[in-house]
């Protein structure tokens, strides 16, 4: 009954927050950008500012409906980036094994030896703040998790009759793979895909509160907060309702990551409690 | 003293509660252990007597519960006693070794430790003295260099030298009664003749008694004066180890029988196939009306499918529970 | 226990050294060069003679391995080179932020350990009752929040409203200054602590062992304390070894937030100033530290599991 429950509620904030970021212009109430008016400059939520409006006069609500463009752009990109890393040098590692395993081996070795986020940090650091650094960034530093999972069942699919069967046949190796092995392991790759959006979206917002992610004035929940901090005395609703998205929307992926993984990978409740 | 048993188990009901209702896994067990006796019971996995075994120590948990009959140990009933009272038993007085001897050890305890618990648990003893007089217990199970191999830990021992460990565990307090499931299943063939003399050579000296669980009728029969064999959940034969081969009374005793090998027989030797029994053990949840055994019982008629057989007193204190018993 | 230990030690060598040449070619290979981007004061292209004149002084035009070596040599006598921005010493800048940096993760771990573990048996002594929900609520919620956000909202109840603590700052390096950060920071932790504590005292209570120990007539109390305990923290450490990865992580948007003098904060600065051989140490500084967590974490395991001093 629970499983229901995690998968019913997480679908259902994710899905609000593609929906809410697909129809930002019709949902938002002004310009997240260009309708600075200092004579609005920091109201108080409101009938007329729902969410209340920042030291330049702009709304709030707006600026966090736009927000989500951003968060949820930066979250499935950057994590389709990382899976299908993964999945490419897990899959041919696991199956082709040999030097190249080896090769796979210490990516990944070197890759858990530096903290994701610290190394997407120094990639910003080179490449300068911007969308498409965030998705290079998040998109090249998370992938490990899931090229251990796909090296792992590649390994043990590759001993089963019905791959060996295949390559009997003459199937080409890119043909197994893709035909034979990729589809056996979709269910914990989706698995982890749904939990490592949730952590892009937060990773985002962490760049982007230090000043490293989407430039202002662009909307981002995350350098919206970074703004807040700085008038938390004034205006502290500033504060609340960024975060609140980004909490809702990561609790949406959590919660849908654990309900897949109860359907999809039963056998690994106990991997990640 | 004579004539009041160690231990008396007087129509022993187990239910499993499976969610929605409570099923009887364990029905109308009745048996008696005498002081230093050596009792056997004998069934294919899921017939009941491990369950039985772990209600007589108390250890039965959830889904599994007692449901009904009296467990009486030294005349006094003890499935309602307190649980600090049911621990002032168990390991004390009542002690039990498992099948698996490396998971049934803590793997992060030295052995020692592991030993000395009981000291501390039930004679008062401070660590000190218990880790000296786990060091004796150690030599009491013939352990080699007993000093040095308090404080190794469960890995660094080989499969028989667990078991040794765990029986020196459950005979550290002097219990009355040690129950022992399988306790050689795990281990190798000459390891296990080794281990079954030890305990029986441990237990007589201290008038020990011993109540051995096993699916290996030879074996029990070898070790125990009476055997009680357990189908479905019931005791369907009760006998001296003698009787019980010479002339098994119960057909399903008699193909259990049937199906050893003997020395020196041909099947022994491989001229002929050993006889099965045909089909196989009921779950819990479908146990059949009437007597249990009937699917599978080349005598069974109309009665054996609508009732279940009564026990009938054989000669030299047997019982039997079967409606055409020979 | 010692040959263990070097052993461990000597396998993060390769690790480490790779970890360096990462660092280096991050900063050196990628386009736009360390010069343009350091004299680059954002409105356009720098002076061509001067570009030119820091690249020789920095031995820039030399071929790429070469450099390498250098820094290499560099690094194996502790120096991690010079700030763009303060001409001091990155190793002397490092240190300084160092003990900040120390006692902000001690101080998160010790709040995530000490309410998490024991949160955790709790909930697993009475699975489905009111503890084990909230905590699994709050884990699950502790999980889903930006750190920083949370640090806000804390900032604005504990300092802004009620007044009880500093909003931020290092001040005297007093108590009180730290526990903002320190909570903000191990809550994520705490929340898995909780739910792994959880899973791996319900496993390993239906283990034979403890069966074992139960007809031995033990207390409940006494198998979870004298069996379950120990065989619980070989999981725990577990979680928490994958942990410190997160916890670096978080622990420079936390420094960020609240002014923390530490070598994540400094390591912001340097990327937001562009200050590359400070951005160069401190994430050197900063992997170093998290193999050393790590390697700690092993050698705790040796400690708690004897399987694995002699496998």
């Amino acid at each position: 009954m629970k499983l229901r429950a995690n998968l019913v509620i997480g679908g259902a904030l994710f899905a609000l927050a593609i929906l809410v970021g697909l129809l930002a212009p019709w949902l938002a109430h002004t310009d997240p950008i260009m309708d600075a008016n200092l004579m609005n400059a920091e109201e108080a939520p409101s009938w007329t500012w729902w969410f209340g409006t920042d030291g330049q006069g702009r709304d709030i609500y707006s600026r966090v409906v736009y927000g989500a463009r951003v968060s949820l752009t930066v979250g499935i990109v950057s994590q389709l980036i990382n899976s299908v890393i993964g999945v490419a040098l897990g899959l041919s590692a696991g199956y082709w094994g040999g030097w190249w395993d080896d090769v796979v081996n210490a990516l990944t070795n070197l890759m858990l030896a530096i903290p994701s986020l610290i190394f997407a940090l120094a990639i910003m650091a080179v490449l300068g703040p911007g969308l498409t650094s965030l998705l290079i960034a998040l998109g090249l530093t998370n992938w490990s998790f899931t090229c251990r999972i796909a090296r792992a069942s590649a390994l043990s699919l590759r001993s089963q009759g019905y791959v060996q069967a295949a390559t009997v046949l003459g199937y080409g190796d890119m043909r197994i793979m893709i035909t034979q092995l990729l589809p056996n392991m979709l269910g914990p790759i989706v698995v982890i895909g749904t939990l490592g959006m949730g952590s892009a979206v937060l990773s985002e917002a962490a760049l982007s509160f230090l000043g490293l992610g989407v430039r202002p004035p662009f909307p981002s929940w995350g350098s919206m907060l970074s703004e807040a901090r700085d008038q938390i005395t004034t205006a502290p609703w500033l504060s609340v309702f960024p975060g609140l998205a980004i909490f809702l929307t990561v609790l949406g992926l959590n919660l849908l990551g654990d309900g897949l993984r109860d359907i999809l990978d039963p056998q690994s409740r106990s991997r990640r409690t | 003293m004579t004539g009041s048993p160690l231990i008396e188990v007087e129509d022993l009901r187990i239910d499993l509660n499976d969610g929605s209702r409570k099923v009887p896994a364990v029905e109308s067990v009745s048996f008696r252990i005498d002081r230093g006796e050596t009792f056997g019971l004998v069934g294919e996995s899921g017939c009941g007597k491990s369950i039985t075994a772990l209600a007589l120590i108390g250890l039965l948990r959830p889904p599994l519960s007692i449901g009904g009959g009296v467990i009486r140990f030294e005349g006094r009933e003890i499935q309602h006693l307190s649980a600090a009272k049911q621990r002032a038993l168990r390991g004390n007085r009542i002690a039990m070794i498992f099948q698996e001897p490396m998971t049934a050890l803590n793997p992060v305890s030295p052995v020692g430790r592991q030993i000395a618990e009981m000291f501390v648990l039930h004679k008062g003893k401070s660590w000190r003295e218990a880790n000296q007089l786990a060091v004796d217990a150690l030599a009491s199970v013939r352990v080699p260099a007993p000093e040095r191999r308090v404080k190794d830990y469960p890995h660094q021992l080989s499969g028989g030298m667990r078991q040794r460990v765990m029986i020196a565990i459950a005979l550290a307090c002097g219990p009355d009664l040690l129950i022992a499931d399988e306790p050689t299943t795990a281990l190798d063939v000459t390891v296990q003749a080794e281990i079954i003399e030890l305990m029986r050579n441990l237990c007589a000296e201290r008038r020990t008694a011993i109540l051995m669980i096993s699916h290996d009728l030879g074996l029990v029969a070898n070790v125990c004066r009476r055997v009680a064999v357990m189908y479905a959940g019931r005791i369907v034969e009760e006998r001296g180890s003698a009787d019980i081969f010479r002339s098994p009374s119960h057909p399903y005793t008699q193909g259990l029988v049937a199906s050893l090998p003997r020395l020196g027989s041909r099947a022994a030797l491989g001229r002929t196939r050993l006889k099965e029994i045909a089909g196989v053990v009921p779950a819990i949840a479908s146990f059949p009306d009437g007597c249990r055994f009937n699917p599978r019982c080349a005598q069974a008629t109309d009665i054996c499918r609508t009732t279940a057989p009564g026990t009938d007193l054989l000669g030299a204190g047997g019982l039997v529970r079967c409606h055409h018993h020979a | 226990m010692l040959a263990f230990l070097i052993r461990r030690i000597l396998q993060t060598v390769p690790t480490v050294l790779a970890v360096v040449l990462v660092v280096f070619v991050l900063f050196s290979v990628v386009p736009g060069s360390i010069v343009s981007s350091m004299s680059d004061d954002g409105r356009g292209a720098a002076d061509p003679q001067v570009v030119e004149r820091m690249k020789k002084q920095l031995g820039l035009d030399d071929p790429v391995y070469m450099r390498f070596g250098a820094y290499i040599g560099k690094l194996a006598t502790g120096d991690l080179g010079t700030s763009f921005r303060t001409r001091e010493p990155i190793t002397t800048m490092i240190a300084k932020r160092m003990w900040p940096t120390l006692q902000l993760i001690f101080a998160a771990l010790t709040f995530a350990i000490a309410i998490g573990v024991p949160l955790g048996f709790v909930a697993a002594l009475r699975p489905g009752g009111i503890v084990d929900t909230v905590s699994m609520v709050v884990a699950v919620s502790g999980l889903s929040m930006a750190k920083f956000w949370l640090g806000l909202l804390l900032m604005y109840l504990f300092a802004l409203k009620l007044g009880w603590l500093p909003s931020f700052g290092y001040g005297d390096g007093s108590l009180k200054y730290l526990i903002l950060p320190a909570v903000t920071l191990g809550v994520s932790p705490m929340a898995l602590l909780a739910r792994t504590t959880r899973a791996a005292v319900l496993e390993i209570m239906t283990a034979d062992f403890v069966r074992t120990a139960r007809s031995k007539g033990m207390s409940e109390t006494r198998v979870v304390k004298w069996h379950v305990m120990r065989n619980a923290l070989v999981l725990i450490l577990t979680t928490m070894g994958l942990q410190f990865g997160a916890l670096m992580g978080q622990a420079v948007v936390v420094e960020k937030l609240f002014s923390w003098p530490g070598i994540g904060s400094l390591l912001v600065d340097s990327v937001l100033q562009r200050d590359i051989p400070a951005v160069q140490g401190s994430i050197l500084v900063v992997v170093l530290f998290f193999l050393a967590l790590n390697l700690l974490i092993d050698v705790l395991y040796g400690v708690i599991d004897p399987r694995i001093r002699y496998a």
